[in-house]
Parts: C-alpha cells; structure tokens; sequence
C-alpha cells in the first residue's frame, strides 16, 4: 500500500459547510472516540494502579514535616516543620548512610564498568557459537537469583565455623576469621558479591556492541600488523566510549539508591557491620520496621527522593549534551 | 559469539607462525579464564546443594564443602513430609506468580499498545505519566502507610500481586517492541472495520509473543523470587511466600523447630541441611525452566537498552 488511506471515513461525505453545527460536532466526537476511546480504556488500569501505588505514595512525603501518629492519621497529624530532618541530620547516621551509599555504589559502578568489559572482550574471542553458549549460560545464572538465596551463598562460604573461605584459609595456616564481625572486609566482599551477580547481564550489552563491529576493520588493522591488543584498544575500545560513557552517566544518577536485598541479606543485617554497610535504603527500613522512628524513616527517604531525582535530572543533561538520542528525555 | 571465518582462512596471517603460536596460547588462556569464571558462578549452586544432602553432623564437624557428606535425604524429607509451612509457603508463590504474571502482562501490554499508537492523541501524556514514576518516588513509608493504613492490605495474597501489575520499565520495553509491528498490517486491520480491542488480540498479541515472553518472564521471575513485599506486609505464617519463608529461617533458626512442635513430629530437624535444602527448593523451578527461557532475558535486556 503506497499511500495510506485515511483512518477515518467522514460519515458524511461532502465540504464541511453542508452540515450543521451539531452533526460537525457529532463527527468531531466520533472522530476523537475512534482515535483515543479504545486506547484510554486500555490504559485505564495500568493508569490507576500506577495512581494509586506510585503518585499516592508521593503526596505522603508531608508526613516527612509531620509529627505522624497512626491514630491522627496523615492529614490529623501535627506540622512539625523541619523538626525531622534536624533529627537526622544531627544524628552521625546520615553522614554514615550518606558516605556509604554514594562510597559503595561508586566502587561497584567502576569495578562492574571494567569487569564486564573484560568479560565481553574475552567473550567476543571465543570460537564457537556452542561454547559462548556454555559459558553465557553459567555466568548468567546468578541473575536469576533472589538476594535472600545469595545471602544464604555468602553464609556457605563466610560462616566463622563450617564456611568454606575459612577452610581454605586454614590450608594457607590463617586463623579463622568472623567475616560477620570484621565490617572492614565487606566493601571488598560486597563487591565480589555485585560482580558475581551481574558478571553475565552487565556484559551483555558490551558484547552487543563488539558483534556490531564490522570485521573488516580487524583485517585491515591485522594486515597493518597489529597485534591482538593493539586491535583491542584502537579498534574495539573507541568503539565502547560512547556506551561506557551512557552507561556510566545513568549508573551515577542513581547513585543516591542502593540495592536494599545486597545489603539487607547479604550482609544479614548485622550491626556490628552498619559502619560500612549501612546504607540509605537500611536506614529507612530500619526505622520505620525496627526502631518505630516513622518521622526520620520518612525525613531519610524524602532526602534519598529529592537528591536521587537531581542526579537523575543532571545525568540525563549531560547524556543530552554528549548524545541526544541516548537522553532518556 | 558470531565467528568471523574471513580470519580462519586469511592465508596472509595464518602463514605467520608466530601468530599462529600465540593465537593458540590466547585461546587457550581465554578458555582458562572463561571457565573459571563460569564455575565461579556455579560453584555456590554445588556447595548448597551438596550441603542440602549432607548430615547435620558432617557439616558441623567438617564444614560446606563441594562434595555430600555421610549422604542424607533426611532434610528434603523433612521439609516435603513433617513441614506443612513450605508446602503452604510454595503454594503462596506459585498463586501469586500464576496470577500476577498473567494479569499484570495484559496491564501492561494494554497500556504499551495504546501508547504506541501513532493516532492516540494522549500518547505522550501516558508515557510522561509512567517514566515519571521511575525517576522520583514517594518512598518507603508513604507506601507503608498507604498499604496498612489506608489500604488495609496487610497480610492479603493482593498486596503480593499488586506491586508488579504495571511496572514503568516494563510497559516503556513493550512499547519499543510494539511499535516495530508493522503498521501497514495494523491499518489494514483497522480499514476492515477491525476495532482496537480487537485488533490487539488477534494481531498485536499473536504478533508479539517474543517480547511478550520477555516481559512475562521478568513478571515471573519478579513475583517468585520476591521476598521484599512480604517482609513489609506478610505477618501471618498462613501468606508467607517460598522466598520469604526462607528469609524467615535465616533469621531464626527456631522456626523450623516451632514448625515441626505444631506438627507435633520430631524435635530435632536437620537444621543446616534442612535451610540448605529449602534454597534448593526454591531455586528448583527457576532453574528448571532456566535453559528454556534465557534467550528471551538476553533479548529483553538488549530491548530495554535500547532508546525508547
């Protein structure tokens, strides 16, 4: 079909100026309900539940400046003003949850950038549709796990007694230690944590972009003599900026949430290790679940909310300014 | 991936046998690498699982390890005969996966095709209104109070359902997808008196099983390893879905045994074996269904990488 025909077919046909002002309006209805009637009936409940479970929950960042009782209830409760925030930030635990957050998602986002580089780089030269296969398929697994199954993991392998890492430890002659204990170890355990469980989804979109190469520019480079790395770095490499450059913007602007499940589960919630695993996200649960404190739990997620969306704002700028395809908007 | 044959036969280089050497050593080195990685990733799969047929004595004594010792089913036993709890608690998930998958991909699919819609006036309004919601959040304890307060949600098998009925990233991938259909094939549909509804389920649907699958999966996969609602909302044993019940015995090795005096069976589970044989449970039916559905999340993933 080379020209397409109208969607709409005037009940009437003839010049406009044959109908009256009511059947021009009638058409005019009819019109609009065949383009978007069916359309906002099917959007209808996607709509609501989002309403309800995404837009509610936004208005109810006033119980952050209230004095919130569940008897009063949420328009009942008292205006405290910034009386919450002055508790939390005058309290050590915001400038702790802080430097964790932004400390922990930045080593994961660099450690993650180049571990899954190198993963697709060695992925890419693998010979054999069959094989990449195979090891795709293993590294990918740990994706499909809750964090609550690779909490219990990490116990198999840190647990003071029985774990394995400290069996292993025991051949070399080191004395056991109580990883649940030591919140030195966990920045670095954390993050062998995050590798492990995105080692095959972070690579993915790599290896994407290295198979979108085109061969011919590693012939001629090799005619020209050049070795397998210098291959890597002046023809894969540049090749990789533009999605680094992307991936890392949007990594950052949500710098400001940490993935609860990693540091709830993981790390089981120990105190003994809050000093370096404590985190915006365990905060909030925390007081609000545990030490009953609704008005900090609620003050902490208000300011996790407004940082969060000005990073998100600024990375999206720069992202526009650098490619304005890849601009979310 | 794709191997590239041009560079197999190309007799300029592989004359050289300096290249050819140390192509070999390379590969050798990349298969090395690539395996070690990939029993990285298994390796924990093997130690609970080989934990969860172990005695309790064994791994007490001699610790995890990668191979069963002194074999023993007496955990799974327990867990699938005297535990009435993990029966209720895999029922719980199975409901919730089975009905909240379904539901919450028509959801999104509706709202999706609609967006995707060149002639819907309000597209661009819908879709603002979604992506907002991934970009700012009301947090934890205006939801908290929505759900219990308000709601009065709290231990319901609904407040497990509704979280992923419409997820904004979700519905934004299946609109990519789509909005590839052909569009000739659409209009056509909608020339020969075909309505909305209708043309969206017998041409969009059939049309779009791929990314339908994709979506689907993620709602699945979502659903069976959520253990995060529960945690908020979940009191009563009665709704504990498979994941949380095993968040719950982390937490407190005492609950298998409270299980097993209402059963009014033994006194003395297996506790270790038996918490590692319920994280095998658990992880059963996804990996069961694993080799079967992983193309459809390394394309869904490439999707949702993509612009719009």
């Amino acid at each position: 079909m080379s020209v397409r025909e109208p969607l709409i077919h005037p009940t009437k046909p003839g010049p406009v100026g044959f109908q009256s002002a009511q059947e021009q309006r009638q058409l005019r209805w009819k019109r609009w309900s065949r383009n978007n009637g069916a359309s906002i009936m099917m959007s209808l409940p996607a709509i609501l539940l989002i309403f309800v479970f995404a837009y509610l929950p936004m208005f109810g960042i006033i119980i952050a400046f209230k004095e919130y009782r569940f008897d009063k209830g949420i328009f009942g409760s008292d205006w405290i003003g910034l009386t919450n925030f002055k508790f939390l930030f005058g309290s050590d635990v915001a400038w702790r949850i802080t430097r964790n957050t932004l400390m922990m998602n930045m080593l994961f986002i660099v450690t993650g950038t180049i571990t899954n580089i190198l993963v697709a780089l060695l992925m890419n030269e693998v010979q054999g549709k069959l094989r990449a296969k195979f090891y795709q398929t293993f590294m990918f697994l740990p994706h499909f796990l809750s964090w609550v199954v690779v909490g219990y993991f990490a116990f198999a392998f840190l647990s003071v007694d029985n774990g394995m890492l400290n069996k292993v430890l025991a051949l070399f002659g080191v004395d056991s230690i109580a990883w649940y204990r030591e919140p030195d170890y966990w920045p670095v355990i954390l993050i062998v944590v995050t590798l492990w469980k995105g080692i095959g989804y972070g690579s993915i979109f790599y290896l994407a972009i290295m198979l979108s190469i085109s061969p011919e520019l590693y012939e001629a480079a090799k005619m020209d003599g050049a070795g397998k790395l210098q291959q890597i770095w002046y023809i894969t490499f540049p090749h990789l900026v533009p999605v680094i450059i992307i991936l890392t913007l949007f990594a950052v602007s949500g710098i400001f949430r940490a993935d609860f499940g990693l540091f709830f589960n993981v790390t089981r919630d120990q105190a003994t290790l809050y000093p370096t695993t404590d985190v915006i996200d365990t905060f909030v649960y925390r007081a609000l679940r545990q030490m009953n404190d609704l008005g900090m739990s609620a003050a902490a997620g208000v300011y996790q909310s407004i940082v969060g969306f000005f990073l998100v704002l600024s990375a999206n700028w720069l992202v526009r300014r650098f490619d304005p395809d890849k601009a979310l908007f | 991936m794709t191997t590239n044959t041009a560079r197999k036969t190309d007799p300029i280089i592989y004359s050289d046998t300096r290249y050819k050497i140390m192509g070999i050593i390379g590969r050798i080195i990349l298969n090395v690498v690539l395996t070690l990685i990939s029993v990285a990733c298994l390796l924990p799969f093997i130690v609970v699982l080989a934990a969860s047929v172990s005695s309790e004595k064994a791994l007490v004594t001699v610790g995890y390890s990668v191979v069963p010792m002194d074999f023993s089913l007496s955990a799974y036993r327990y867990l699938l005969v005297d535990s009435a709890q993990v029966f209720q608690s895999y029922l719980i998930s199975l409901v919730v996966t089975g009905i909240g998958s379904p539901v919450g991909l028509l959801v999104m699919a509706l709202v999706a095709y609609a967006m995707s819609r060149k002639q819907f006036k309000y597209r661009k309004a819908v879709a603002f209104y979604i992506f907002f919601t991934m970009l700012f959040s009301g947090g934890l304890v205006p939801s908290y109070i929505l759900v219990t307060q308000i709601l009065k949600l709290k231990d319901t098998i609904t407040v497990l359902i509704v979280p992923y009925l419409a997820v904004g990233g979700w519905i934004l991938i299946l609109r990519t997808y789509f909005r590839d259909l052909p569009e000739e094939l659409l209009d056509a549909a909608r020339i020969d008196g075909c309505g909305e509804w209708r043309t969206f389920f017998t041409i969009v649907i059939p049309l779009s099983t791929p990314g339908l699958a994709t979506i689907g999966l993620f709602a699945m996969l979502a659903y069976w390893n959520d253990w995060f609602t529960p945690l908020l909302y979940i009191e009563k044993p009665l709704y504990y879905p498979i994941q949380y019940l095993l968040y719950t015995v982390v937490n407190n090795m005492q609950f298998l045994d409270v299980l097993s005096q209402q059963a009014g069976l033994r006194v003395d589970p297996p506790r270790i074996p038996a918490r590692m044989a319920m994280v095998a449970l658990s992880v059963g039916p996804i990996l069961l269904a694993y080799p079967f559905v992983q193309r459809y999340f390394v394309r869904g993933i490439r999707l949702g990488s993509l612009k719009e």
